[in-house]
C-alpha cells in the first residue's frame, strides 16, 4: 500500500512541471560550478604537486560542490513538499485516502517513500558529475560513497520536516516557506554556540550543517547516521499524529 | 439478510456550538435517505459514519466491525462519496479509477474488470482517456460515484451526489442510485425531498442536530395526506 501511494506521488511529481525544471536548473548552476571548481584545480595543482599529503581531487572539486548544492537543495526541498499533504487537503482529497481500507500511517510512510524517491533521482544525477572524474583520474570511491549517502540522509530529513509543514496547512505557499524558514534555523542553529558556553555542544548536536559536513569530509559516523533517523522518525510521527488529530476536530 | 449493515448507535458528535446526533440501522437492499436543511448536521454525520471524522460519543459499526476499533475491515466493507469529489483533477479518468482499485486491494487480475465495470454502471465508457479536471461537473460527480463503488462494497454512502448537475444529470444518477440499492446498502445525504421520495426505501429527517423522523418513505407519503408538516 505504501508503494502505492509512493509510486502515484512520484508519477503526479514528474506530471508537472515542477519536478524536470529542478531537476534542470540544479544540473545547470551544479554542473557550471563543477566546471568552474575543476579549472581552480588546475590552477593549483602545479603547487600541490610541491607538497606531502595535499588534499586530493574530491577535497577540492567534490566537496565544496556538494556543500552548495546542499545550500542550494534547502530552498528547493520546500517546494517539492509543499504540495504533498497541503494539496490533498485544499482539494479534499485526503478523504479518499482515509476511506481506504488503509492506516495513517502507510499514507504518510508513502508520500514520505514518493519524495525520497525524487530525492534518489536528483542526488543520483549530481553524482554523475564526480563519477566523470573517473575518466581522467581516480577519485576517492569511499568517500564519494560517504557523500552520496550524506546527501541522501540531509535531504530525506528535509522531506520529513517539509511533510509535517505540509500537514499543517491547506495554503503550499505557507507550507513553503515555513518549512524553509525551519530549516535554515536549523542550519545555522549552532552560530549562538560560542557565546552560550555549555549550550554550544548541544546546539552543535542540533545543527544539520554539523553532521552533513563530516560525511561530505568522508568522516562516516554512527552518530550523524543516528541524527538524521531521529529527526526524521520524529517528522513523520508528527505527521501521522497531526492527520489524526484532524479528525477529531 | 436479518443482521443489519450498518449499525449507527447513540452517535453524536459536536460541531462548532452544536451536536449532531444519529441512530439508526440499515439493512442490504436498502436505500436510506437522509434528509434536513444546510447546515442542520447531516454533513457531520456521513463523514463520521465513514471513519473521516471521529464520533464524540457512540458507536458506527460497518457490517460486524467497529469503524473505531477495525477501521480496515469496516472500511473495506464501504464506498464514500464526500461532498466534494475526491478526484485528481490532473489524472485521467482511467488512471484515478485504477489508482483507486489499487487502494482498495483489488487484485492486479479483476482491477481491468472491475473499470470496466463501474465505468459501464456509471456511464463512463467514452470519457476513460480524458483528464478529469477537464471534465463538466456532472462527469466529475459520476468519477466520483465510480470511485465509491469500484471495490463492490455492500455499503455505499453517496454525500449529496446531485448538487450541481442539469435535470438529465439528476435524472441518471438517481437511476444509479435505484440500480445500486437494489444489491446494495445505501445512504444518500441530500437536502432535497423529491429526490428522497424517488430513490429512498426509508427516510431519516435531521434538524438544527436532532434526528427528528425515522420512518419508511410509504409513511411519510401518507403522512403529507393528512398535512403532517415537518419543518425543514
Amino acid at each position: 500500500m505504501i508503494w502505492v501511494i509512493a509510486r502515484r506521488e512520484v508519477g503526479a511529481m514528474f506530471l508537472a512541471p515542477m519536478a524536470w525544471i529542478i531537476l534542470a536548473v540544479m544540473q545547470t548552476i551544479l554542473g557550471y560550478m563543477f566546471l568552474a571548481n575543476l579549472d581552480n584545480f588546475f590552477l593549483l595543482q602545479p603547487q600541490l604537486m610541491q607538497l606531502a599529503n595535499t588534499p586530493g581531487v574530491t577535497d577540492i572539486v567534490i566537496t565544496p560542490l556538494m556543500q552548495v548544492a546542499a545550500i542550494i537543495l534547502l530552498m528547493v526541498m520546500p517546494l517539492m513538499t509543499m504540495r504533498s499533504l497541503a494539496e490533498e487537503k485544499r482539494n479534499r482529497t485526503l478523504s479518499l485516502l482515509i476511506s481506504a481500507p488503509i492506516g495513517m500511517s502507510e499514507i504518510v510512510l508513502g508520500k514520505f517513500l514518493g519524495l525520497v524517491l525524487f530525492i534518489v533521482i536528483l542526488v543520483s544525477m549530481l553524482m554523475l558529475m564526480p563519477l566523470s572524474l573517473y575518466l581522467g583520474t581516480s577519485p576517492d570511491g569511499g568517500k564519494l560513497l560517504s557523500i552520496y549517502l550524506g546527501m541522501l540522509l540531509l535531504l530525506s530529513s528535509f522531506a520529513a520536516i517539509g511533510l509535517y509543514l505540509s500537514s499543517l496547512t491547506e495554503n503550499q505557499t505557507i507550507a513553503a516557506i515555513s518549512t524553509f524558514g525551519v530549516l535554515l534555523m536549523l542550519w545555522i542553529i549552532d552560530w549562538l554556540g560560542s557565546s552560550v558556553g555549555n549550550g554550544q555542544s548541544v546546539l552543535a548536536y542540533l545543527s544539520i550543517l554539523k553532521h552533513h559536513q563530516a560525511m561530505l569530509e568522508g568522516v562516516f559516523k554512527s552518530s550523524d547516521i543516528a541524527y538524521y533517523l531521529l529527526l526524521i522518525t520524529g517528522f513523520l510521527v508528527l505527521t501521522i499524529r497531526q492527520l489524526d488529530r484532524e479528525r477529531l476536530l | 439478510m436479518t443482521e443489519a449493515l450498518v449499525q449507527v448507535e447513540n452517535l453524536s458528535r459536536y460541531y462548532q456550538q452544536n451536536r449532531a446526533i444519529s441512530h439508526f440501522s440499515l439493512k442490504a437492499g436498502e436505500v436510506l435517505g437522509f434528509l434536513g436543511p444546510n447546515g442542520g448536521g447531516k454533513s457531520t454525520t456521513t463523514p463520521v459514519i465513514s471513519g473521516n471524522l471521529a464520533p464524540s460519543e457512540g458507536e458506527v459499526s460497518i457490517a460486524g466491525h467497529d469503524i473505531i476499533e477495525a477501521p480496515r475491515a469496516a472500511k473495506a466493507q464501504l464506498g464514500y462519496l464526500p461532498e466534494h469529489p475526491p478526484v485528481y483533477r490532473e489524472a485521467s479518468v482511467d488512471e484515478y479509477l485504477k489508482y483507486c482499485a489499487r487502494l482498495h486491494r483489488i487484485a492486479a487480475g479483476r482491477r481491468e474488470s472491475a473499470l470496466e465495470r463501474v465505468k459501464q454502471q456509471c456511464g463512463l465508457t467514452s470519457v476513460g482517456e480524458r483528464l478529469i479536471g477537464n471534465l463538466s461537473k456532472g462527469y466529475q460527480q459520476r468519477v466520483g460515484i465510480a470511485q465509491a463503488i469500484i471495490h463492490d462494497p455492500p455499503v455505499v454512502i453517496l454525500d449529496e451526489p446531485t448538487v450541481g448537475l442539469d435535470p438529465i444529470q439528476i435524472r441518471e444518477i438517481r437511476e444509479l442510485i435505484r440500480s445500486l440499492g437494489s444489491e446494495r446498502s445505501v445512504i444518500l445525504s441530500t437536502h432535497i425531498l423529491s429526490e428522497v421520495q424517488t430513490t429512498c426505501d426509508r427516510v431519516l429527517i435531521v434538524r438544527a442536530g436532532e434526528l427528528i423522523y425515522n420512518a419508511s418513505i410509504e409513511s411519510l407519503n401518507q403522512g403529507h395526506e393528512h398535512s403532517y408538516t415537518v419543518g425543514l
